[in-house]
């Protein structure tokens, strides 16, 4: 059980009053979340106290700046089971899967040009195939669209059904012996789903393919362990689970052996006017001053998710679900787009009202103080399969309670009461 | 500062009832412009005939951008180019003018009822998406009458 009254008090946002003074219900998790005090005071006592470049200089704020980054990294990394050295950290998710397509574009580039690549894995040819999911985020499709451009690599999708569900009825042919990467989400930021992780990396293993599992959505809600889903790439995004904007996380499986992608300052071993060899992870992959108050800061966010379990918290989110599922299902206009069970999936909700625009649903329980996102959550061709422009969707985290999935309820009543919908 | 100031009725009303909606002419430039952060889309065929223009389109989005392609299209349909080009850039400076309206803005007849909508940034784009595809529309017609 989550004291939520005690944890809304520890996020200051959150008691803030929106528009003609309604309390704020804050269900747009899934973009990002807020953010506790002791995250805020983390990111101010380092810019206080610390702040200096890491991994140079040789004073004593240097010292203690450098410390305080590789323990923040110790703590993330073993916060999702990997090991310090296998985790670097980026700008957010997109930068994460963009590095790992760059390092196929540029290892193809190499062999292509006869120049011997450190890892044959990542050189692609034409007919090669890269198999992604038909409820992708952009984040997981368009760099990968420009990959496969580049290289004359070949797409391939794991289809939706009309229950928001993966249909892995043809995993065997879509993954097959030409497929050399399979990149997957393992929550879905429009539908709820949670993939059935093991079946997809299992197959892709069979055929020696390298997988990549965006997580944005289930590492800052599950537990989450990526040696025993034995994956070769993860990526998330800090402001997703209550650490600061601006930081990411990129997984590598084995890390030494992954081409570098960003390369200048700090990444290198020697350099000379003619040519450099490069640091060991995770130094390989962090090129140029890092921002180390947003990853100190998202070190305090995990000590907060961990105080409380990440059990808890998706039992949490799962019975608010339930709730809402079932609120929202008794108004005959609510239309649910993703799974309405409880089964394999997470606390996201997308739904459409009558043939009211989510723009203008968004808009009424925005004025009762309903933070929602509407729109395509940038999954554009979910909302192609289903025939939706696109929908609203609610999402809940740690903080939220009955009393918000109550406001829901009734703020979607209100919306068509206020359009004149019966 | 309450929605009703951005869903007035007027705006409700060619939002349930809109004006003109339907590609019903035949030759023109169409162009289709979309609002990436919503899925909002319109198709819209414009031509100057007789110095006068012609409009028609056809489109999906919030009531705020059905509304102003309805307004729209009862404001600019059969009156002149320059004419039509100067309400654009009125109906822009409404749209930018964060709740205060603009001096000249009586040309704009029902439209000026989107000043209420200029209050809501985030609203802004749905009510220019009409007007944008019609501006494009009309400089690719005068560009291509001038060659």
């Amino acid at each position: 059980m989550i004291d939520v009254a005690a944890v809304k008090r520890d996020f200051p946002i959150l008691s803030q009053r929106v528009r003609a003074n309604r309390e704020l219900i804050y269900l747009d998790s899934a973009a990002t979340s807020q953010k506790p005090e002791s995250v805020i005071n983390a990111v101010s006592r380092f810019y206080q106290n610390t702040n200096a470049a890491i991994h140079r200089g040789a004073h004593a704020l240097a010292e203690a700046a450098t410390v305080e980054f590789e323990s923040a990294r110790e703590k993330i990394a073993h916060f999702i089971g990997a090991q310090s050295h296998e985790i670097c950290f980026t700008k957010n998710a997109t930068e994460s899967i963009n590095a790992v397509t760059y390092m196929f574009l540029n290892e193809t580039i190499k062999a292509q040009r006869g120049i011997q690549v450190e890892n044959p894995h990542f050189a692609l040819q034409a007919g090669d195939e890269i198999v992604l999911t038909q409820m992708e985020h952009h984040a997981n499709l368009v760099p990968w669209q420009e990959l496969a451009l580049k290289t004359g690599a070949e797409l391939r999708f794991i289809p939706l059904n009309t229950e928001g569900r993966l249909d892995l009825s043809d995993l065997e042919s879509i993954i097959n012996n030409k497929t050399r990467v399979v990149s997957f989400v393992h929550q879905s930021n429009f539908l709820g789903t949670i993939n059935p992780v093991n079946s997809i990396i299992n197959r892709a293993k069979q055929v020696g393919a390298l997988t990549l599992l965006d997580a944005c959505q289930s590492v800052p809600h599950l537990t989450m362990n990526v040696k025993s889903i034995d994956v070769d790439f993860a990526v998330f995004s800090g402001h997703k689970m209550l650490g600061p904007l601006g930081v990411g996380v990129l997984y590598l499986k084995d890390p030494n052996s992954a081409p570098v992608f960003l390369t200048g300052g700090s990444m290198i071993e020697k350099v000379t006017l003619e040519k450099s060899t490069y640091a060991q992870a995770p130094q390989r992959f962090e090129a140029g001053t890092q921002a180390a108050a947003e990853v100190i800061g998202l070190a305090a966010a995990v000590d907060y998710l961990e105080q409380i379990g990440m059990e808890v918290i998706h039992r949490h989110e799962l019975a608010l679900t339930k709730l809402a599922l079932e609120g929202l299902m008794q108004i005959p206009q609510v239309n649910i787009i993703g799974p309405t069970d409880l089964q394999e999936r997470g606390g996201i909700i997308s739904f459409t009202l009558a043939d009211l625009h989510p723009h203008d649903v968004g808009q009424v329980l925005d004025e009762q103080g309903i933070a929602v996102r509407v729109g395509h959550h940038c999954a554009w061709p979910i909302c192609t399969y289903f025939n939706v422009p696109a929908t609203t969707r609610a999402s809940f985290y740690l903080y939220n309670d009955e009393h918000d999935v109550e406001m829901l309820v009734s703020g979607v009543t209100r919306t068509l009461d206020y359009f004149g919908v019966s | 500062m309450s929605i009703d100031n951005l869903y007035q009725e007027i705006i409700l009303e060619h939002y349930r009832h809109p004006q003109g909606k339907g590609i019903s002419l035949e030759n023109g430039v169409e162009v289709h412009h979309v609002n990436p952060s919503c899925g909002d889309e319109i198709t819209l065929r414009a031509a100057i005939m007789d110095e006068k223009v012609g409009v028609s389109y056809d489109n999906t989005g919030c009531s705020i951008s059905q509304a102003s392609a309805s307004m729209m299209w009862e404001l600019v349909h059969g009156k002149p180019a320059t004419e039509v080009l100067a309400l654009e850039a009125e109906f822009l400076a409404l749209m930018q003018s964060k709740g205060q309206g603009t001096d000249e803005d009586e040309s704009l007849s029902d439209a000026i009822a989107f000043v209420g909508v200029s209050q809501f940034p985030a609203r802004v784009k749905c009510a220019l998406l009409p007007w944008m595809a019609l501006k494009d529309a009309l400089l690719q017609n005068l560009r291509s009458n001038n060659e």
